[in-house]
């Protein structure tokens, strides 16, 4: 099948990935560059598992095809932490356990981090909404409301995080 | 590393066209092409093996598709490829079509609400589809357009059967046009979990000096209810207007629900919409 030579910012580093036009960022994300925190768990849209930033906006990686994101910035859980330092959502997870097995975690702290960038001082009816379309199947959400809180709390008394730009390139890709 | 990729995706093509008039020119030349908008219905078909088309046509380079706007006559004009997050967002949307607000709040999660779009709502044409009452309600038109010209469809004529509608093999949406509405705009989703149940009953509407009630999930077609609404403007008792409605809606058993539990729910939407608009 004939591929296409798609260029690629993902957690600030450029890729040139050579894909099948019908690539999604999920596979392109996890299958040609080896990110591989970004779960797929039911590949059609349910579970939330593979959500991604697509400009600071949670988007499907299973239902976004990865042609469409050129030109755009794409971040992934990758990029959450900065350096060794977790993000407060990271940290807040851990804290009030609010990960079992973690199958979920990537997910949910994507759309969290998106929530909290657009909506620092969210509702308990806002963060609802906002995790609606993320299902965990073991921990339950309540303990993930109280992280949420946390890492809200936290994040409004810390200044605000500028994400680290990589100017590093990558050239990966033609191994599908 | 293995790689894992759906054997019915792998064997997919895809054409991304530089202009709308591009666009219309591969759909012209090609019967076998589907227009690809958010991906929301169409990647899931695909894995579940439900859709055989293999040739697609990508209308996220569309940009000119993505636009709201109120004409000066008071159209409120919607592109196909707005999103459900781009309607929560629109102060048009929420002024000239509260309704569409409230039913794009109630479709999926975040991220689908960041992806599906109006168009794919209407092409998909599912007969739950959560916009579809709205736009029946609010007696919208379908704008479609190909090589040869541009057709303007009623939508209460866009629906032709279970999954079918008048949009033919060369003609994309790309636009829907919603005259100005007077009087009060209602809106009811009737499911289960929101962020990824279809609805079992959805149902729209609007009160002034006409009135319009419209459902979805309660036939193989989302449907204007004009026995109930006739019944309703000639100020018959509520019973009327329930007994109207029941003989024009034909609901059925599925896994989601049962055709008496989707009957007895639209008529208990029927008398909602009416206690609500007063
Ligand atoms: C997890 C999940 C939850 C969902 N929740 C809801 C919900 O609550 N309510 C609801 O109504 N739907 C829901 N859906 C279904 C879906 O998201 C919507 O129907 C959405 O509007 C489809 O838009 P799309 O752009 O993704 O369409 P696509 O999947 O890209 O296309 C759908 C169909 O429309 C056709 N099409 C698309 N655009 C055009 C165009 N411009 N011209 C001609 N044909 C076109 C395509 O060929 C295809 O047949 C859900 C889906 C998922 C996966
Ligand atoms: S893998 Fe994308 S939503 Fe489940
Ligand atoms: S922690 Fe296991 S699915 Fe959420």
């Amino acid at each position: 099948m004939r591929k296409i030579l798609l260029r690629l910012r993902v957690n600030g580093a450029h890729h040139e990935v050579a894909v099948r036009p019908s690539a999604t960022v999920l596979d392109v994300v996890r299958d040609t560059l080896h990110l591989t925190g970004t779960k797929r768990g039911c590949d059609m849209g349910t579970c939330g598992c593979c959500t991604v930033l697509v400009d600071g906006r949670a988007r499907l990686g299973c239902l976004t095809l990865a042609a469409e994101v050129e030109g755009c910035e794409v971040r992934t859980i990758e990029s959450l932490r900065e350096g060794e330092q977790l993000h407060p959502l990271q940290s807040a997870f851990a804290e009030c356990g609010a990960a079992q097995c973690g199958f979920c975690t990537p997910g949910f702290l994507m759309t969290c981090s998106a929530l909290l960038s657009r909506t620092p001082t969210p509702t308990p009816e806002q963060v609802k909404d906002a995790i609606s379309g993320n299902l965990c199947r073991c921990t339950g959400y309540t303990k993930m409301y109280e992280a949420i809180d946390r890492a809200a709390a936290q994040m409004r008394t810390e200044p605000a995080r500028e994400p680290e730009l990589s100017s590093r390139e990558a050239v990966s890709g033609g191994s599908r | 590393m293995t790689t894992w990729t759906s054997p019915a995706i792998s064997s997919m093509r895809l054409e991304r066209p530089r202009s709308l008039a591009h666009a219309l020119d591969l759909l012209e030349a090609d019967r076998g092409l589907t227009p690809m908008a958010g991906c929301t219905d169409l990647y899931v078909g695909i894995h579940f093996g439900s859709l055989k088309q293999r040739r697609f046509l990508d209308l996220q380079p569309l940009a000119s598709l993505r636009k709201i706007q109120k004409r000066p006559d008071g159209t409120l004009v919607l592109g196909a490829l707005v999103t459900y997050s781009q309607c929560l967002d629109s102060p048009l949307v929420a002024r000239a079509l509260p309704m569409l607000a409230s039913a794009a709040k109630e479709i999926g999660g975040v991220q689908i609400r960041n992806r599906g779009t109006l168009g794919g709502n209407l092409g998909n044409a599912s007969p739950a589809g959560d916009t579809l009452p709205v736009f029946l309600a609010a007696d919208a038109t379908v704008v479609l357009a190909s090589a040869r010209g541009v057709r303007r469809v009623p939508i209460s004529q866009f629906f032709l059967g279970y999954r079918k509608t008048a949009r033919r093999h060369n003609e994309l949406i790309t636009e829907i046009e919603v005259p100005p509405i007077a009087g009060k705009q209602w809106f009811r989703k009737v499911g289960t979990r929101a962020a990824n149940a279809i609805s079992k009953v959805v149902a729209a509407g609007v009160r002034g000096e006409g009135i319009t009630f419209a459902l979805g999930a309660v036939a193989p077609v989302a449907m204007r209810a004009y026995a109930a609404e006739c019944a309703l403007g000639s100020a018959l008792p509520l019973s009327e207007a329930h007994r109207a409605l029941r003989s024009e809606i034909t609901p059925i058993d599925d896994l989601r629900s049962t055709a008496a539990y989707r009957a007895r729910t639209a008529c208990a939407l029927l008398t909602q919409f009416w206690s609500e608009t007063r």
